[in-house]
Formats: C-alpha cells, structure tokens, sequence
C-alpha cells in the first residue's frame, strides 16, 4: 500500500459542500485534544498518537515511507 | 490622506414630522444604512414594500473596511440592482502565494468554474459598494432614506415599535409594524433593548494599512506566515480598485495600538515586505480587533436583526458582509409574507435559525482559520508549521494550510422549510433541498442570459423537458394552475430545445445542457425555488398538489 499524499479525510455519513472542511474538522479535532495540556503533555500526547495510528496502518512498507517522508523536512 | 476616493457627501434634509409634530407611521424601518440595511431596504422595496431607512450619518464606510465580496452576495447584488457596478469596478483575482518564512510554500489559481455569471469573488473597498447601494437606494421613490436621522429611543408594545429619532433639528417620533436593525456590531438598538450577543474577543490586534502602488504588482492574493519582515505573525496583501492594496499585518495582542500606527513604524514594515525600490502612497492605516459571537435569536417580536448587529465574525473569509447580504436575501421574503398576512409571524422564526445555522457555520470556518493563522499554543504552533512544510510538496498538506475559508453560502439542509425528496426519487449532485441555487447560462428569447437572473423573489416551479412545444395540455395546464393562489409560484419551464410554451408559460432554453446537468435533471423533474434563491423541494414527477403542500411547508402555512 503506497502512502496516500492527497487529501483523504471525510467521516461516514456526513456529506461535504466545501473540499476543505473534511480536514478542517481533523486538525481541529486535533488541536482541541492538545488544549490546556503542558508542552511535556502535549509529546506524549502526540507519541501516543503516532503509535495508535501506526499500528492501525500496520503495513511496514507505508510505515517507512511516511518516516522518510516526515524525517525528509526536519 | 485618502486620495483615490472622494467620500459623497448625503443631503440632510429636514423630515416633515419636525414641523408638523405628527408621528410617522410606516409599516417597516431599517436602521443603518451600511451594506447590509441597505440590501435590506432594496430588498423590501423591490417587493413593493415602502421602506423607511435611517442612518445617523451621512457618507459612506470610513476607511478600510470590508474587501472581499464573494460570489452569493454578487448574486444577490444583482437582484438589488448593483452587481454589474461592483463587478466592472471590483478586481477579480485567482492566484493566491503561500509564504512561510522566505519561501513560496505553494500558490494555487481559482480558476473559476465556466458557466457561472459571477466570479468566486471579487475584491472592492466597502466604501464603493455603500455608495452604489446608497445610490441605488435614493433613485428609488419607495425608499425613504434620511441621512443624519439617529435612533436614539426603542420600544416596543404589542405589534408596535416606537421609535425616537434626534435630527440637528429636533426630535421626532416614529410608529412601525416591524424594525430591522442593522446598525452594526455596536448596535444601539441591540444594546436599548438590552438583548445580549454571546461570545468572545480574540486576544489580537491586526494592522491595516492600504497603499497605493506607483508600479504595476499582480492582482494577486498573498499571504505570509512568519515572514523575515515581520517575524512571528501572519501579513496578508490583497488587491483592491484602484490600484489600491490592502495589506493586515498581524499584530499580536501586547502591540500598542497607536504606535503602531504612526507612519514611522508603518511605513518600515511595508517597506521591508514590498523591497526598498517600490514606490507607494500610504493611503490609511487603522488597528482593529475582532469579536466572534452572535445574538442567542435574530428576531425579539417585531424587531429583526441582521448583519454584524446579530452576528460578528474574524475577518478571515470574508464572512462579514457577505453573510449580512444573505441575511437580507433570507429575511425580506418572509417579512413580506408576513406583512400581507400570507404567512404567519412563525415564519421569521425560520429566518433567526436558518441564519444562526449559517452565523454558526461562518463561525466555526472563521476561528478555525484564526487559530491556524494564530497558534495559540507551542505544539499548535508546531502543527501550524509542519503542515505548512509538508504543504511545499503534498497536496494533503496544502488542503490542511488554512489562511482563510473564502465565504460560501450555507447548505440550509435541515431547515424546517425543506420537503424531502420523495421515496424512489434519486437525485445525484449537490442541489438538494435547502442547497443555495447554481447558476447556468440560458437563452432567453434567444438572449443568452443566466438562470439565477430570471429567478428570485417569488416562488418558482422550474419544470425541466426536452421539447418545450411537446408538453401535454394537462401539463401546462397544471403549470399555469401554480400561479393562481394566494401564494404564487411562478411556473417556469427550461428545454434543451427551442421553442415555446402553452398558456403563456414563460420558458428559457438550456442549450448545452448545462442547468440540467447541474439540477441532475431528467424529462419532467420539477424544482421548487424560494424567492432567496434556495432549493425548496425537487421531484422527478410534476404533482401540482405535492407543489402546493412544499409551498405551505416553506411558509409555515402547513
């Protein structure tokens, strides 16, 4: 399974008017999770985060390149 | 310092009541004859309601101010007789650039979707649409403007609104069925009536600074996040008419409003953005702050709210005026209906929530935008600045950066106005009951014109065939029948053919099949249209009794 690059957020059952709004409603989803949480919170937050999704992927082989990806621009 | 626009000056002329020490009598006042009172009061008039409008001063939108007008509100503009004013002098853009830090994360170009009569948007300095509104208003014998009229006491018994309203000339007093305030964020007759509006002040400054350019720059839109020349906040630079930009350079909350308003911290800052060697004129330059809330309900009796008096939004979207506009559009309808005891005062009920339902969703599109473009925390911050490092080269990445949600009408798809579809019928497309109309080129006569051009203020049944010479005779009849009644529909047909109509039933031609395309129609599918230009209900069958019962249901006459 190749990593997915293109917008790829929607919820079931909900119908969309604007392309935007699908991943609107995550990454404030997102950053609402984080709120009132210390920064040290916060990376916890964020690590544990990475290992749900991740085993939820759990294909090695888009696992790696969404790493390389990541670790491409830092 | 402006010297591109000379701001028109409104005669005061002294009202009759001063002398006469009569009470006025109308059956309707608008308050505020900014943008959105003076949609309200074309609005009214054009449905052959006289409209007194009052405004306490007697020019037009000081300053910089609102910019961006989108497609709906053009639209709607044009039923209120200004569109083509706005767009001729407007600046149409499609490219916008997104900066982070020293580069060009990405740019994107909006081109618009053929087949449509106006652009996704256009930009124009409020001042201009104010004047061609105002213009339009005073050219008009049953709108009663009156500059220089102050409201300055409210009341309200039974179904009588009283109003006291100061002239430089002395005190009058006004008695009226029903009061549309739109009076502005402010709004005096929001705070007389001691109603509340609900919400919260973002810990923000921003700096607005227009300038003219000596030298040709790109119509275009950019947008700066973190930029070298001013570090840590966002700067945006759209074009205007002109030749006159507007540039908002974040502030954040600890800046000093005045200093930072003196040309010598100005006048660095848009040097530094624009390079030493352009040459530009300071125009203006004002702080604001912004509010995001609303009032709990946009109608109390016999009083109405519209625009920002009911409801305020950040500026990122453009969602201000442009949702004032629909507010308008969603209210003088209902209103008038009301006022010739067609419909009951429930129906302004549906006015208060199908508009909250859209200041929510302006709301929510605005604050996201806001908090993307002003972090307000260190791990927001880091996602804010990852997406726009993942957006140089992932197309995910570029759907996530948000610099602005640009306003779109809202999908009223819940509203208590809509019919459902009917069981078995199935529609594809987005142009479902509730959805704000799409628009499509059509010949008229053989004119080319455009669909939303023919529509709007009444009811419509648009009745979608292939030959219009081969409809049946029960068919026309039960068209024509549409339009007896107490409340009309208007029944319109609209054939990929040419030809005509029986029984005098006006017809327009879809030559290439686009409105069909876009309604998902098929031989006999019928719409049913609001007079704001909504999709009241659809069915693949015309049943001249189910038209009648959608027709009560959108009147809460059912």
């Amino acid at each position: 399974m190749a990593l997915n690059l293109n917008p790829n957020f929607s919820e079931a059952g909900k119908r969309y008017f604007n392309a935007y709004s699908p991943g609107d409603d995550f990454y404030e989803m997102l950053i609402n999770t984080h709120r009132d949480l210390s920064d040290e919170q916060s990376e916890l937050l964020n690590a544990r985060l990475i290992l749900l999704l991740a085993n939820h992927i759990g294909d090695i082989g888009t696992l790696r390149e969404a790493l390389n990806v990541a670790r491409e621009g830092v | 310092m402006l010297t591109t626009y000379n701001y028109p000056k409104f005669e005061y002329r002294t009202p009759p009541e001063i002398a006469s020490g009569k009470t006025l009598k109308v059956p309707v006042v608008v308050v505020g004859a900014g943008p959105v009172g003076l949609g309200a009061a074309l609005d009214l008039e054009q449905q052959g309601v006289p409209v007194l409008l009052l405004d306490e001063d007697d020019t037009v939108s000081i300053g910089s101010r609102g910019v961006c007008y989108a497609k709906r509100a053009l639209e709607i503009l044009d039923r209120y007789g200004v569109g083509d004013a706005v767009c001729s002098k407007g600046v149409s853009w499609n490219v916008g650039r997104t900066f982070f830090r020293e580069q060009e994360v990405y740019n994107f170009n909006l081109v618009p979707e053929p087949d449509h009569h106006r652009p996704g948007m256009v930009n124009l300095q409020q001042y201009y649409l104010e004047e061609y509104l105002a213009t339009r208003a005073a050219s008009r014998p049953d709108i009663d403007l009156r500059w220089k009229n102050k409201v300055v006491s409210v009341a309200q018994t039974g179904k009588t609104v009283t109003l006291k309203v100061e002239t430089g000339d002395g005190v009058y007093t006004v008695e009226t069925d029903w009061l549309i305030a739109a009076d502005g964020a402010r709004s005096p007759i929001r705070r007389m009536l001691g109603l509340d509006i609900e919400g919260k002040i973002f810990m923000d400054r921003f700096l607005i600074a227009d300038v003219v350019m000596k030298a040709d720059f790109p119509a275009e839109r950019w947008f700066w996040f973190d930029p070298p020349f001013h570090p840590g906040q966002s700067v945006l630079l759209h074009k205007q008419a002109d030749s006159v930009f507007r540039i908002d350079f974040q502030l954040g909350w600890d800046a000093d409003p005045e200093e930072a308003k003196k040309p010598e911290n100005v006048l660095p800052r848009i040097k530094a953005m624009l390079g030493d060697e352009r040459e530009f004129e300071l125009e203006w330059v004002s702080v604001y702050t912004f509010q995001c809330r609303r009032m709990g309900s946009f109608n109390h009796g016999r009083v109405l709210f519209v625009g920002d008096a009911a409801h305020q939004v950040s500026p990122f979207g453009a969602r201000g005026a442009n949702s004032g506009l629909q507010d308008a559009d969603n209210l003088g309808w209902k209103l008038k209906l009301v006022m010739d005891g067609k419909a009951p005062e429930k129906l302004l009920d549906s006015y208060s929530e199908e508009r909250i339902f859209a200041a929510d969703e302006n709301l929510v599109n605005s604050t996201r935008s806001t908090d993307f473009i002003t972090p307000k925390s260190k791990v927001s911050r880091t996602f804010r600045n990852a997406v726009l490092g993942l957006a140089k080269d992932h197309a995910f990445g570029r759907a996530l950066v948000n610099s602005g949600r640009l306003s779109v009408p809202a999908f009223l798809t819940t509203s208590s106005l809509n019919t459902p579809d009917c069981a078995g019928d199935t529609f594809a497309g987005r142009m479902l009951p509730g959805a704000p109309m799409d628009d499509a080129p059509v010949l008229d006569n053989g004119d080319e014109s455009w669909l939303l051009s023919k529509l709007g203020h009444q009811f419509f049944a648009l009745y979608f065939t292939d030959d219009p010479g081969a409809l049946d005779a029960a068919t026309v009849a039960a068209l024509s029948d549409l339009s007896v009644g107490g409340i009309a529909v208007q029944p319109l047909v609209i054939s990929r053919k040419p030809g005509t109509v029986g029984g005098g039933i006006r017809h327009l031609e879809d030559p290439r099949g686009i409105a069909a395309q876009r309604y998902d129609a098929q031989l006999g599918t019928v719409y049913l249209l609001r007079p704001d230009q909504h999709v009241a209900a659809r069915w693949r069958n015309l049943d001249a009794q189910k038209i009648k019962a959608a027709v009560a249901k959108a009147t809460c006459n059912a």
